[in-house]
Formats: structure tokens, sequence, C-alpha cells
């Protein structure tokens, strides 16, 4: 993807946070701790863990150039170990969380090894084809409930201290983590390993011939990815309370690929904005049912012909700042 | 904020609105939410026409003469689990709607009858099969009516083990209905002196039965079971027939088909098939009165026993809020439903169990030929009823924690 | 009847049977990808849509227009082609010069339209779709009861596969593809419309999707969705064949069938995923895949 999506040169050359994401940052903040008490709190809870996934998904294709089309995979494993870990291990919340994070990132470095073997579009269509083999996998096995999920999963007292079964006291747990999460990804672009992935983006050979081994970083970058997505995944499971097929399926991949793209590739806070987008926009066109994927399916096409910033991307470079 | 936010600030704000709206001083305002599979698998069995149903039932029950207001939502949950979850949490905590009807799919209904138990709102199963919903996992937030797998069960597997079909091979839908299906179909068996010569499970909405069926045929089984349902089932009819099964020697049992099924397949194919309902269109008059108005909206169909269990369970829930004089909380207005005895014209009288079962007779009815029938929907024949104190699995054996012994 | 590894033989040859023809159904689709990609370096991931487009033309002549089934053979994916030309000239061509990903996450929207716009009309359920009276019944094979009309589809998308990979491998017209793909600058000095090539390969890799849907139509259940779950086995089948060969395609659909027919029957709860674990143990070994050039 090194075509027509960053401004390289401004990527490149500042060392300090600028300003414009410093407002921003502290925009989103505000905002997002004021919200619920406007805004249905599942609704934002919902948003915020597909923001956080977006935001690892981002990390792949918007810094390193590498689309992975099965992202679910670490998603939806991670929200059924944890369901599992909380509901039949009854272990606390933050345990459970753990146990799913470290399930993504397992699964993140074996699919990683396996899919980083190639390049551009057969690199997306292996992890397209291994999220899909565990789709399969979850489809029979048994803790993962099948076509009926993990249901009934308890969301616990955090810490043994704060009840989590109340929406305010969630809320604020989620947001908290998907700040911590999103804070991290920024930390790891704006370090010696980021500036590494963002060289390896724009031409592989060069960083090789300057004797950086590039494998090794692009599968920390994809383990990296992958374990932040099944942060998201396991949260999400806390919040619904439940772990489904939905949550392993290939439309899950395109969705998270979907919110990336509307948002704005390789920005800081376009997965943010497109996962608020694309949550709104399902959750207002629900009574319509199957005209969600044929929207769907118009933006991506939008996107990829006429708006290949996104949406943080066509804001930043109207106003000339980073984003 | 983004316009994405505003957007969403905007839709929420509107939906809070809309939620709260407050009745008029005298009148109290009932909302009820028919959450069904409208477009996928079960859409022709439950579907829009339950929500035809449910309408045909609040205009019958005439809410304004009990000062009341009824308003009907509905939302498709497309049979998953986690999107029924999701509707039924949102109108439960923001649209404020009271009572949700129909569920269509089995792990939608566990899913949202946890849920009403814990918003203490009601939930009236009419389309979801499995029994474990008075069974182990029965709420004092729930009443299960229609029919669910052990009265299948017991009706279709016991008619046809006593028959001769005593050597059983089961293709099953791989989630809670089919399981479940399985399980009580099984146990029937086996009490009847039967055996189970094995089963394969399949996800369901599966295109392709061919495999199933080779290894149903190599089982040498005398009778197929398809503990599936909807276009899962029709699938697996149509292919047999592809495949010779019955010129095999081997009969199939759909042990849960609608006439919704039967219009799919058509005569020709569905000849001769066995089968269990609660109710039959043609059966009587009031039958016969409510399909006549349920095919004025939805022609070229006929109402299912599904569709009958939501005009019948939207009544009886009117007529107890009716009776309530308040507004009351969905304990409260499901132990009122057990208590007053249900009439309607569709199911005649019949009354509610502890375990909030709905008890009413099971029918053994068989297809007809295409010679037999004389008028579009002309589709079974009455082979047996199994009377209501037969026809559901007894209260003491269900291990529902509501029931005191 | 004997027995092979402790299992009956008819349960054994039996599956074989139906694995050969569901490889057939890979074998076509993969040829389609493998000639598309090959030729235009494009995927298309709206290749499961066109098959289920193929079949719902099928569907919709014989429903509307009582046009039957060896009609439509012909007729559909000449209808499903001429769409997919104008998919190229529309939005393809302008996505040439940038990386292919941006043509895969094009084709993914349009899969999604399509299957989105036929669900809204069609609902999820199936369509009926006879199988044509010539091909009806079957015969006893002994270890088996074969459907005829399953017989068909081997014995024709073997020939349709085999056709397609002399037309491109071994005449003059294929040469000129091959060429355009290796050096389009050149071939186009030669006079040659370039342009006009990769359209019309394009729309022939999308009839070849709706061909497998038409002879689909008969024995899969025809919904909106049968193609989106097909579609990944496919991607898988091509990875494992070697993008760019057709011979490859061809021979690895086939006997993926197969091995998928095998695991049914000796360990049937692996059977949806082993195509994905060969893809992965192919990958460990042979990165290209089994006849690709290495990349």
């Amino acid at each position: 993807m090194t075509e027509g999506t960053l401004d390289t040169a401004a990527m490149l050359q500042r060392r300090e946070t600028p300003r414009s994401l410093s407002v921003a940052f502290a925009v989103t903040v505000v905002l997002l701790v004021a919200a619920p008490f406007v805004v249905y709190p599942v609704f934002l809870m919902k948003a915020l863990c597909f923001a956080l996934f977006a935001c690892a998904f981002n990390l792949l294709i918007g810094y390193v150039g590498l689309v992975s089309f099965g992202h679910a995979l670490y998603f939806g494993w991670a929200s059924y170990l944890a369901a599992h870990a909380a509901k039949v291990w009854a272990l606390p919340p933050e345990l459970a969380i753990i146990v799913g994070t470290a399930t993504a990132a397992v699964l993140g470095f074996v699919a990683g090894g396996l899919a980083i073997r190639r390049q551009g579009i057969y690199f997306a269509m292996i992890t397209l084809a291994l999220a899909q083999m565990m789709y399969f996998f979850a489809l029979q096995a048994k803790f993962t409930g099948g076509e009926d999920g993990i249901q009934g999963v308890p969301r616990g007292w955090l810490f043994g201290v704060f009840d989590l079964s109340q929406e305010m006291t969630m809320y604020l747990f989620v947001l908290i983590v998907t700040l911590a999460g999103f804070l991290f990804i920024y930390r790891i672009i704006n370090s010696p390993f980021g500036e590494v992935l963002k060289a390896i983006r724009e031409n592989e050979h060069r960083v090789i011939s300057l004797g950086y081994k590039t494998e090794r970083y692009k599968l920390v970058a994809f383990v990296l990815s992958a374990t932040l997505a099944g942060l998201a995944g396991s949260m999400k499971a806390l919040v619904f309370q439940l772990a489904s097929l939905t949550d392993v399926h290939w439309s899950m991949s395109g969705e998270v690929v979907l919110m990336t793209l509307v948002g704005g590739l390789g920005t800081i806070f376009g997965p943010l904005v497109g996962a608020f987008a694309i949550v709104a926009m399902e959750n207002y066109l629900a009574p319509f049912g199957q005209w969600v994927l044929v929207i769907q399916g118009v933006i991506f096409v939008i996107c990829v012909l006429v708006f290949r910033r996104g949406i943080v991307g066509e804001i930043a470079n109207m106003l000339r700042v980073q984003l | 904020m983004t316009i994405a936010g505003r957007v969403a600030f905007l839709a929420a704000v509107a939906l809070v609105c809309a939620g709260t709206a407050t009745a008029r001083a005298q009148e109290r305002t009932v909302k009820i939410g028919v959450l069904s599979d409208m477009s996928s698998l079960f859409s022709e069995n439950s579907g829009p026409g339950s929500l035809v149903a449910a309408r045909l039932a609040v205009e019958d029950f005439n809410p304004a003469a009990h000062g009341l207001k009824v308003e009907i939502v509905s939302a498709d949950h497309q049979n998953k689990a986690d999107i029924g979850a999701n509707i039924a949490r949102q109108w439960f905590d923001v649209d404020h709607v009271d009572a949700i009807v129909d569920m269509a799919t089995s792990s939608v209904a566990l899913a949202v009858s946890e849920l009403a138990r814990e918003k203490n709102k009601v939930l009236l199963v009419s389309a979801a099969a499995t029994s474990d919903l008075t069974g182990q996992k029965c709420s004092p937030n729930t009443i299960h009516w229609s029919y669910d797998t052990w009265m299948l069960a017991h009706s279709t597997g016991k008619a046809m083990v006593t028959t001769g079909g005593d050597t059983w091979f089961f293709i099953t839908a791989d989630y809670a209905f089919g399981q479940a299906l399985e399980r009580d179909t099984t146990a029937v068996i086996l009490a009847n002196g039967g055996k189970v010569l094995g089963s394969v499970r399949h996800p369901i909405n599966v295109n392709d039965f061919s495999s199933f069926l080779l290894q149903a045929q190599a089982s040498k089984a005398k009778v197929v079971g398809l503990a599936n349902a909807g276009g899962d089932t029709v699938n697996a009819i149509k292919q047999s027939a592809e495949f010779g099964l019955s010129k095999g020697g081997q009969q199939l049992a759909g042990l849960l088909v609608f006439i919704a099924d039967v219009n799919a397949l058509g005569l020709e194919a569905a000849q001769g098939l066995v089968l269990t309902a609660s109710w039959y269109w043609d059966m009587t008059e009031g039958n016969r009165a409510f399909t006549k108005r349920w095919r004025a909206e939805r022609p070229g169909r006929f109402p299912t026993m599904v569709h009958a269990g939501v005009y019948a369970s939207v009544i009886h829930y009117l007529k107890t809020v009716a009776a309530l004089k308040s507004d009351a909380d969905g304990r409260t207005v499901i132990a009122k439903m057990k208590e007053m005895p249900t009439e309607d014209p569709l199911f005649g009288k019949g009354f509610i169990r502890a375990d909030g079962r709905k008890i009413h007779d099971a029918y053994l009815f068989e297809v007809k030929r295409p010679d037999e029938s004389r008028y579009p929907g002309d589709y079974y024949k009455l082979r047996a009823i199994v009377p209501a104190a037969e026809a559901f699995r007894p209260l003491k054996d269900g291990g529902c924690p509501l029931v005191t012994n | 009847m004997f027995e092979i590894f402790g299992l009956p033989s008819q349960a054994l040859f039996g599956q074989l049977l139906l694995g050969l023809i569901n490889g057939s159904f890979y074998a076509l689709l993969s040829l389609g990808l493998a000639v598309i990609f090959g030729m235009l370096n494009i995927i298309n991931f709206s290749h499961g849509a066109q098959y289920m487009m193929g079949a719902f033309t099928a569907y919709l002549l014989l429903q509307y227009a009582g046009i039957g089934y060896w009609e439509s053979l012909v007729i559909a994916p000449i209808v499903v082609g001429a769409t997919g030309i104008l998919i190229e000239r529309l939005f393809l061509q302008h996505l040439r010069q940038l990386d292919p990903l941006y043509g895969l996450l094009l084709t993914f929207g349009l899969a999604l339209i399509i299957e989105g716009l036929f669900r809204n009309t069609y609902g999820s359920s199936g369509q009926p779709y006879q199988v044509p009276a010539t091909l009806q019944g079957g015969r006893n094979l002994g270890f088996m009861f074969l459907p005829n009309y399953r017989a068909w589809v081997i014995v024709f998308s073997l020939t349709v596969c085999l056709a397609t990979w002399f037309a491109i491998e071994r005449t003059r017209l294929g040469s000129y593809l091959r060429a355009a793909t290796e050096n389009p600058v050149l071939v186009r000095a030669f006079g040659i419309n370039v342009p006009r090539m990769v359209t019309l390969t394009y729309g022939f890799g999308v009839g070849l999707a709706a061909l497998a849907g038409v002879m689909a139509a008969p024995i899969y259940n025809v919904s909106p969705q049968m193609g989106s779950d097909l579609i990944i086995v496919v991607f898988a089948v091509v990875v494992i064949g070697g993008m760019g060969s057709i011979m490859g395609a061809i021979v690895t659909g086939f006997a993926l069938g197969l091995v998928e027919g095998l695991t049914k029957v000796f360990f049937p709860e692996a059977s949806n995923t082993v195509i994905f674990v060969i893809m992965a143990i192919v990958l460990l070994i042979r990165p290209a895949g089994l006849f690709g050039r290495a990349a």
C-alpha cells in the first residue's frame, strides 16, 4: 500500500508529538468521558472495542503495509478464551482478559510465522485461509458452543473491587484499556522499531540491504497487532457476556478492514473514527437487515476508488496537520 | 465531534426520546417486540409471518377497550445469538420494550431468556424448540409456547419405533436445538426398545447433504432422522430423493417439519412424511378464519404453529396485563399468566405450567399424496392425537429449579 | 464388501466419488481465479459472488423465460461474463497502476454489494432448481448409488478445464495473453490491443465462475451466500497450486476434492479444515505452491 495514502515526508520528519495529535487526543478523551451520559453505554463500549481492534489492524496495514484479511481469528478466539476463562474457570475479569490476549498472541505468532513467508496478495490470502480454518474449528469444538456460542459470561469484579456489572464501571474500564492500547500503538509507531517498520513498507529491499532482518520485524509487528486485537476481543466478550461464531467469521475480518479504510489507513485517529462510524451505521441501519451488507460494499468501493485517504486522512490533508 | 459521532449521538438521543414517550394519563403503553429470523433459514416458519400474527392478535384484543395502548416493533436477528442478544438488550434498556415474542432460534432464545431474567422483562417463545427452556434453563420470566423438542421427539419418535422403525441414524444440526432434538428422540427410541446406529452433525445452513446422506445409507438404519429445521430439512429431503434413500428401503423422519417446508418441497417430494405439530390451519373454523386474515398479508403461504403460537401468546399476555391494572415487572406478569387459564380461537382452552410450559394437544400428521389434496394448503391428514396430559415432558423430569417438589 | 483400514469400502469409494465432484467445482473456480490472476494480476474476490450470479441466472431464466438447463449453460456465463467486463471497464482498470491489494479490496466490496442485493431480493433460503430431465435418476454402482447428474458434473468440468488449459498454453491467442502478462508494453508495440485482451480475459474468468454456478444450481442450494464460503476454499486451492499456473489450479482442485472426501471417511470432523492444513504445510515446505514459479 505504497501509493497515495500518506504524506511520508511529514511522517518521517518530526520527533516529538505534534500539537495536532495532542489536541485531537485531548478532545477524544473529553468526548468519550462525557459520552455515556447521553449515548447508550453499551453502544459506546462496542464502538470502543472495535476501535481498539481497528487500531491494532491499522498497525499492520498502515505502518507495515501488510494486509491481513484474517484478523477476526485473533479477535474471535481471544473472545472465546476470555469467555471460557470467565465462565468455566471462574477467573476474575482481569485474568480472563489476560488469558484471551495471550491466546491471540500465540495464534498471531503461529499464523504470522506462516503468512510472512509470502508477500502482498499471497500474504492476504494466507491470512484469510488460516482464519477460515480456525472458524471451522470453532464451529466444531465443544467448548466454543458452536452456533450457540458461549453465553452467560459473568463480568465479575475487577481486581475484586469494582463491580463490572454496573454499566458505568464497565464503561470506564473499557475506555481506559482502549486508550491504553491506543497510546501503546502510538508508542510503537514512534520508536526506532516503528521507523524500521515504516521503512519496510516503503522499500523492503533497501532495508534488507541495510542489514535488518525484516522477517523478524514483520513477525513482531504481526504478533503485536494480533495481541492487541485479542485484547479488544477479550473485552468485547465481557461487555456483551457472549462469545460467538460471528467474531471469528471472515465477515468480521472484512469489517475491520472497512473500518480502517473508512477512517484512514496509516493515520493515528483514523481507525477510531472509522470504528465509531461503522458501528453507528450498523446500529442505525439494523432494522433494515440485509442492506447493511450492500452499504458496506458500496463504502468499500467508494473508498478504494476515490476516497483512499479516509475520513481522518482527508481532514488531516485539508488542515495540513498530522492526525 | 466527528460527523459520525454526531450522527450516533443524534440517533441515540432520538432513540432515548422515542423510548421514553410518556403515556397519556389514562392509558398505559405496552410495547411488544417481535424478534425473529426475518431473512434467513427460518424466515418462512416464523419471520414476517409472526409479525402479522402479532398484529392480528393486538387487533383482536382491542387494546382501547381495556385502556391500553399497544406498540409493536420488530427486528431480524439473522439466527445469530449475539445479534439477537444485542437487539434484545437495546430493546429492554433503551426502547422500553416490555415483552419479546417469537425468537425463531434456540440459541437466540437461550441468550435472550437470560437477558429477560436479568432485566426482569417478559419473553414468550413460540418459535424455538429446545426443551431446556422449561428444563434446566427455565426462568420466571419466560414462557414456552407452541412446541418443544420433547413433544416432537415423543410424538414422532414413538410413532415410528412402535410401527417398525426401530433402528435410527441421525443427521443433526449442530446447535442447541438439533442436539436437544437428537437427545430427546434418542431417549424415546431407547425407551421403546429401538437402537441408534449412528449420527452425524452438520453446521446450519449447509447446502450439500450428500456426504451425510451417504453415511446414513451406509449405516443401513431403517429410519433416517433429520434433527434440523427450516431450509436444512428441505435440502436434506430433496437430496435424499436424489440419492434414492427411500428406494433403498430407508424411511425419512423429519423431526421438525412445518407446513411452510411442505409448501416449499411440494407434495410430490414430501408425501408420506410423518410429522408432529401442535396446530394445523385446516382443523377448526377458528383456525381457518385466522388463516384467511393472515394470508391476506402473506399470500401463497400458510401459517405454521409458530405463527399461531405468537397470536395466542400475545393475546394471553395482553389479557394478563389488562387484568393487572398497573405497570408490573416481568416476573409478576408471568406469574399471573401462569395463574390465568388460557383461551383463544386457535388453541382453545389450556394452561401454563409452573416451569413456563404451555400445555395443549399434539397431533401426528402425515403429508398427503398429490392426488389426495383437494385445494391449496390441503396437505395433512391426521394420524393420531397425543392428548395434552401426555404431550409434554412431565413436570418433575425437567430439572427446572422453579418447580418445588 | 471389503474393508480398508477398518472402514467399509463402500463408504470410502462413495465419499471419494463425492470428493471428486466437489473437486470439479474447486477446479473450475480456481481455474477462473488462476486465469484472472495469472493474466491480470488481479485477485478477484467477487469470484464467489459471480458463481452465485451464474446459478441465479439459470434459476431466473427458468422461472421467467422457461429457458432450461442446457441453454442456461451457454447463456448464463455470457450474461455474467458481460457484467464482469463492465466491472473491469468501470472500476478495475483505474486500479491497474496501484498496489494489487486495492483490486482485492474493490472486488471484496463488489462481492458484498452483489451478495447483499441478492439477499435483499431473494432472502437467504434457497431457490428451487431441478436436475434436468435427461440427467435425472442414477445408477447403482455397487458401492454407492451415483446420481447421473453428479457424474455429468465430473465429466463436463474436466472437459472445460482441459479445454481452457489447452487454449491458454497451446494456442496462439493464449501465447499473446501470456506474453501480455509478462511485458504489456512490448506486446502493445506489436499492435495487439492489450487493454481489450485484459478486459476480455477478465470476462472469460468470470464466465467460468458463472458456468460453475449453473452446474451447481441443481445440486447445491441456489442461495445468495452459496459463493462466499466456497471462495475462501478456492483461495486456499490456488495458493497450494501456485498462482498463475493453470494446470496447477486444475490438478490441485481435483486432488483437494479427493483429499476432502478421504477425510470425511476417516476423520469427518476435520473435513472442513483439511484443505487449510494442507495449505499451511505446503507453505512451509514450498512457499511458491506445488506448481508455481518462485515469486
